[in-house]
Formats: C-alpha cells, sequence, structure tokens
C-alpha cells in the first residue's frame, strides 16, 4: 500500500484487447475526468499491451491528461500476474490516489490480485462515485475528498457508500453501462508517458490454449427502447409477444433472469444485477415483477411501461404507466393501437 | 496421480429469496430476514473437487471463515463427499473486508497439503469475487477466474475452460493453481446417503463441548474441558471431528486481520426504494392503451 498522497493522480485502466479498448473504461473516462477536476488533480489512463501506443490518442480525446504506456511482446495477451505486475510497478513509482477499473471480466480478475499485492482497498462493481467527506465514528477524525464507493449490496436491496482513508491508492471497479459514455474531444491536449516494466516468461504462469470471442445478439445499452419479457410470460412460444411488440416499436427484445433461467430467450437479452445495466428512453416491462435485481438494471430508464395480472406486483412502484390486466390481451391490443398510430400519421 | 483439492465456502445469506424487511427501522441489516445457505457457486467449486477426486483420487477438504453457525455447510459438504472440514472461526476476524479475509484464509490453507484451491466464482451476499484472485495471490500461485469446464488434468497440469464474458478462452496452466468456479460448469451432487448416516454425527469441538455441558449442567471448567477433549479425541479418530481453527492457530498477523486488516470501510447504508417521480394507471382497454401511446409519441418517446 501506498500512504495518503493528496497530489496523487486518478487513474483509469485502460482494458484493451487485440488493439481495441474496452468500452467500459472508457464510459469511466469522464466519471474520472469530474473527480479528478474536484480534487484539482491530473486524469491518467494506463495503457499496457503490444503496439497499443494509436490508443493514446483515443484516451486523451476521452479526456486524459496523461496517458503512461507500458508495451512490450508479453503484454500482447491480457494475463493476471503481467498485467498486474505493470500496475503495481506504475503505483509504487507515481502513487496515484485513485486507480479505477471497468467491472469486466479482465478487470475483476486483475483489480483484486493488484490489491492484495498492494495490501490496499478495493471495492467492485460500483454503480458511482463521488467525491466526499467521511467522520469515522470512533474519534470523530475528519477525512476530506475521500472516494465515495457506492454500490449495491445484499442482492441490490441495499446501497453501501465505501471508503478507504489510510491504505491508498483508493480503489475501485465500475460496472459497465452504469455511465454514459463521453463524447470523444479531438481538441483535449495530453501527454503520453512511455514506461518501462522487465517482464519474462515467468510472469505469464498461464497458457492461452485456444480463444473464441462471439458477438452478442444484442445491444441493449444502445437500444432506445427496451421491451423486456418476465417469467409470466408463460412459455418460450407465448414470449413472441414479446418480440411482436419489439418489432413494431423498432426495439431491443429483452428478459429478466428467471425468463433466461427458464429458457424463453438467450442470456445477451437479460437485464438486471446479473445481465446488463440499460437507461432507454422507454422500458415496457411485460409480465415482469421487478424483482428489486432486475430494477437495479432498468430503474433509470426515461419512461416506464409495466403490464402485469397482479396489481401489487413491485415493479408497479417504478412504473410511470401502470397497466393491471393480462398480457396475453394488453398486448396485442398495443400492438394494434402502435399500428394504428403509424396509419394515422 | 491424485491431487488434493481445498474448497474455500461461504455461509451466505440467501439474497434472492428475501423474506421481510431487509433493513431495520435503525439502518442495519435485519439477518433474520435473509435464510443463511451455502454460496451457490461455492457447491460448483465443491463439485468440481469431487469430480476431480471420483476421476484421479486424492482428498477434498472444505474450509469456511465464519460464525460457529457456518458448520452447517461444512456437515453439508461432508454429506456430498468431502473427506474434511475445517472452521475458521474468531471474534477477532469480525468487520474483515475482502482483503482481510482472503489474508486469514491464505494462513489457514498454508496449512495443508494442497494442489488445486478452489473458490466459486463469487458470494451472493457482497458479489464482489475478490477473495479468490487475493487468496492466490497471498499463496503466491496462479488464479484461473470464472471455469466453465475441466477439460484436462495430467502430470501437475490443469487445462480449463473459463468464461470471459463475451466469449470463452482454454487455458492451461501448472500444478498448485487456484481456480473460481461459475455456476455453468456442473449440476453439483446431492447429500449421499451413506454420507449422511456418517457425518450427521461430525462435530467442531466447540459443539462438543456445548453438548457435554448440557448433559452435565453442574460440572465445573476443569472437568468439562476434560470430557471435551477426551470426546474430541474420540471423534478425531472415526474421522468425525471437524477441524476449528482461531487466529492464533492458523498464526496469522492480527495487523492483518478484522476491521484493523481492513482498508475499506462502510461509510453509510441505506434501504434501496425505487419510485417513479409520476404515474398514471392506464385501463386495458383498446381506448386507454390509444391514449398511453398519443402520449409517448407525444413526448417524443416513440418516434
Amino acid at each position: 500500500m501506498i500512504d495518503v498522497n493528496r497530489q496523487g493522480e486518478v487513474w483509469v485502466f485502460a482494458e484493451q484487447h487485440g488493439g481495441k479498448l474496452e468500452e467500459t473504461p472508457i464510459e469511466l473516462m469522464s466519471k474520472a475526468r469530474h473527480l479528478a477536476d474536484t480534487l484539482k488533480v491530473k486524469l491518467a489512463a494506463v495503457l499496457g499491451g503490444d503496439e497499443v501506443s494509436h490508443l493514446s490518442t483515443e484516451l486523451i480525446h476521452y479526456g486524459a491528461d496523461k496517458v503512461y504506456l507500458v508495451e512490450h511482446p508479453l503484454l500482447r495477451s491480457y494475463q493476471t500476474n503481467s498485467y498486474a505486475k505493470v500496475i503495481l510497478e506504475l503505483i509504487g513509482k507515481h502513487k496515484p490516489q485513485i486507480v479505477l477499473y471497468g467491472a469486466t471480466a479482465a478487470g475483476r480478475d486483475l483489480a483484486p490480485r493488484v490489491a492484495s499485492a498492494a495490501k490496499a482497498g478495493l471495492t467492485a462493481d460500483c454503480t458511482d462515485l463521488q467525491i466526499g467527506t467521511h467522520k469515522t465514528g470512533k474519534d470523530g477524525e475528519v477525512h476530506e475528498n475521500l472516494l465515495f464507493q457506492i454500490r449495491p449490496a445484499f442482492g441490490g436491496n441495499i446501497v453501501a457508500t465505501i471508503i478507504n482513508y489510510d491504505r491508498w491508492p483508493q480503489m475501485a471497479t465500475v460496472r459497465e453501462g452504469v455511465m454514459p459514455m463521453p463524447e470523444p474531444n479531438p481538441n483535449h491536449r495530453g501527454v503520453i508517458v512511455a514506461e518501462t516494466v522487465r517482464l519474462a516468461q515467468d510472469d505469464l504462469p498461464i497458457e492461452i490454449l485456444q480463444e473464441h470471442k462471439r458477438a452478442k445478439k444484442v445491444d441493449l445499452k444502445a437500444a432506445r427502447i427496451i421491451v423486456a419479457g418476465g417469467a409470466g410470460v408463460g412459455s418460450k412460444e407465448n414470449f413472441k409477444l414479446v418480440w411482436d411488440l419489439a418489432n413494431c416499436l423498432g426495439a431491443a427484445p429483452a428478459a429478466t433472469r428467471p425468463a433466461v433461467d427458464l429458457g424463453f430467450i438467450d442470456h445477451d437479452h437479460q437485464v438486471g444485477q446479473t445481465g446488463t445495466t440499460v437507461r432507454p428512453s422507454l422500458y415496457i416491462a411485460v409480465g415482469i415483477s421487478g424483482a428489486i435485481q432486475h430494477q437495479a438494471g432498468m430503474a433509470q430508464s426515461q419512461k416506464i411501461v409495466a403490464i402485469n395480472n397482479d396489481p401489487e406486483a413491485p415493479i408497479f412502484s417504478i412504473a410511470h404507466y401502470k397497466i393491471v390486466g393480462d398480457l396475453n390481451e394488453v398486448v396485442p391490443k398495443m400492438i394494434r393501437a402502435i399500428k394504428e398510430k403509424g396509419i394515422k400519421d | 496421480m491424485a491431487y488434493n483439492c481445498v474448497v474455500l465456502a461461504k455461509q451466505v445469506p440467501d439474497t434472492q429469496r428475501i423474506t421481510g424487511k431487509v433493513m431495520n427501522d435503525d439502518g442495519t441489516v435485519n439477518r433474520s430476514a435473509l435464510p443463511a445457505i451455502f454460496n451457490p457457486e461455492d457447491l460448483n467449486a465443491l463439485e468440481l473437487a469431487l469430480q476431480i477426486k471420483d476421476r484421479f483420487g486424492g482428498r477434498v477438504t472444505v474450509v469456511t471463515m465464519g460464525l460457529p453457525g457456518a458448520t452447517r455447510i461444512l456437515r453439508e459438504s461432508l454429506y456430498r463427499g468431502a473427506d474434511a472440514a475445517v472452521l475458521v472461526t474468531d471474534m477477532r476476524c469480525a468487520a474483515s473486508d475482502t482483503l482481510a479475509t482472503s489474508y486469514i484464509l491464505s494462513c489457514a490453507v498454508r496449512k495443508m497439503d494442497y494442489d488445486i484451491v478452489l473458490c466459486g466464482r463469487q458470494a451472493i451476499d457482497g458479489d464482489t469475487a475478490q477473495v479468490g484472485p487475493q487468496l492466490a495471490e497471498k499463496l503466491g500461485i496462479p488464479q484461473i477466474t470464472y471455469i466453465e469446464a475441466l477439460e484436462d488434468l495430467h502430470d501437475n497440469t490443469i487445462q480449463v475452460r473459463r468464461n470471459i464474458g463475451n466469449g470463452w478462452q482454454s487455458v492451461k496452466s501448472r500444478l498448485p493453481v487456484l481456480l473460481t468456479v461459475t455456476g455453468e460448469a456442473n449440476a453439483p451432487r446431492v447429500a449421499a446417503a451413506k454420507h449422511l448416516m456418517k457425518y450427521k454425527k461430525a462435530r467442531t469441538p466447540a459443539e462438543i463441548t456445548a453438548e457435554i455441558k448440557a448433559i452435565n449442567p453442574n460440572a465445573v471448567e476443569a472437568e468439562i474441558k476434560e470430557l471435551s477433549e477426551t470426546r474430541c479425541d474420540a471423534f478425531k479418530a472415526r474421522g468425525l471431528l471437524i477441524e476449528q481453527w482461531n487466529l492464533d492457530q492458523v498464526e496469522a498477523d492480527l495487523t492483518w486481520c478484522g476491521r484493523n486488516g481492513s482498508p475499506t470501510k462502510v461509510h453509510r447504508i441505506q434501504s434501496v426504494v425505487l419510485a417513479a417521480k409520476e404515474s398514471k394507471e392506464v385501463e386495458p382497454t383498446d381506448e386507454g392503451l390509444a391514449a398511453m401511446i398519443h402520449e409517448l409519441i407525444d413526448d417524443k418517446i416513440i418516434a
């Protein structure tokens, strides 16, 4: 761990695979920019890889004042130990006050390894980050300008704000899709700092034999309208209602975890705590009771329409339009109403 | 060739099936509203260890850190086929974050003979997925996270398939290694009748002492101690003693345990109450629905 360093920078781990930046660290950049401005320190991106220098400019356009660039042939593919070594050496050298990672598969694999070796704190899967003041309960000691690491816990039933006031850097992973993607600004200026980290074959204890990537079947994060079905839809056959309603609105079809577990639709369509977090203009919930785990992934939608035959369903507490009725009757009527509007206009 | 597996398991509140109010009025978590269960993905880790034992031989030891009540999941592990179980329990473990927890567990695992350490990917109460990688770092061994399948194991080399979110990877490592296992890896076996018959009597020393106290309400401390020791020895001889270790026994440095050893602290906890600012009821009729669609078009929500 490093000591409290008020002049320390704010860092974002710029995760890339095959020379392409991941979306989540980019989403993080605007929030990290805001944190750095509040603390009046620089925002730096940490970019490791093999032949990835072209990504530095991209990171600067997304708001980085500095890019720490570590290029090495042994960093061609992501591996826990080699990447952890890079971050740890840079932390030891530059003593940042905050280090943020996307809560991606690699980010959640890397950050705890780094935290353990650095003996520093780490909060997983944050949905928000703020700067604030903490007063300790025991002696009333006041710690200003701390990173508030805000995350859901107990299956989304509570929201906890976590702090770390003595064993820095303050580190957190941030959930995918909870922060809006910033617009790149080609006028933003920054410097590239090339760093050298010695790596040997021993730093790669794992051998990657084969890798298979697949494109997601649906891009829920980009959808303006989402029509989601829950277990209440009843069957895979009946889930056609969700598809039909989505089709006539040009919407993306989605589902709750129970509906996915029942095999109504593929996991790529899952919204919620263990799926994708979405914030569309319109979210139509069909036969969804509204468990807190599902709400966590969609409550930020601009308008929510809920269709359920149970007037007590929790989804109604967050819905802007509540339709109590049998979805088998309501959905076809809605499709008809939408189509008629199309004709009249 | 036989491989020894150590499985880390956690007893967790069942956050998927919450009964009653989660938060007390004073802002603390109401644990009685949350039934305690075996963390689901830890069962997948145990199953993978048992499959390794079935195919290659070796011993499966399950370790949990928690309150004495967590002994229940250790007995469940024995019913499913584990060979031994260890409860790490000590009041000084209280308020440990993931860093302190992984340190304490590393002290316990160091006492054992292991080739493969297995954990569930994450626990459903915290969902952090941090303890596995942190434990691997503390033990100084490689980690392979998000295991979906065991592909091969021979000559101290393991090959597994891991889920990398947008696809999968097949990777190979020398042992020892730490694996974190996902729910897709397997379907955990249920308790076997023969194990259940044998291990339903399995006890920790604390449970044995409590039972002795209950039968001998008038005995003095020294007598209880002697009776307990004799009985523990007898249980151990029959393979029915669940080991119970405190922080001194695992030789943990207290600087890194409990609240002192935890860099992360809770600033605030809030109950989640989501509510729409404005909401209206829509009649499930053609007219009602058409009016709603009209409004959504007027508000430019629907193009």
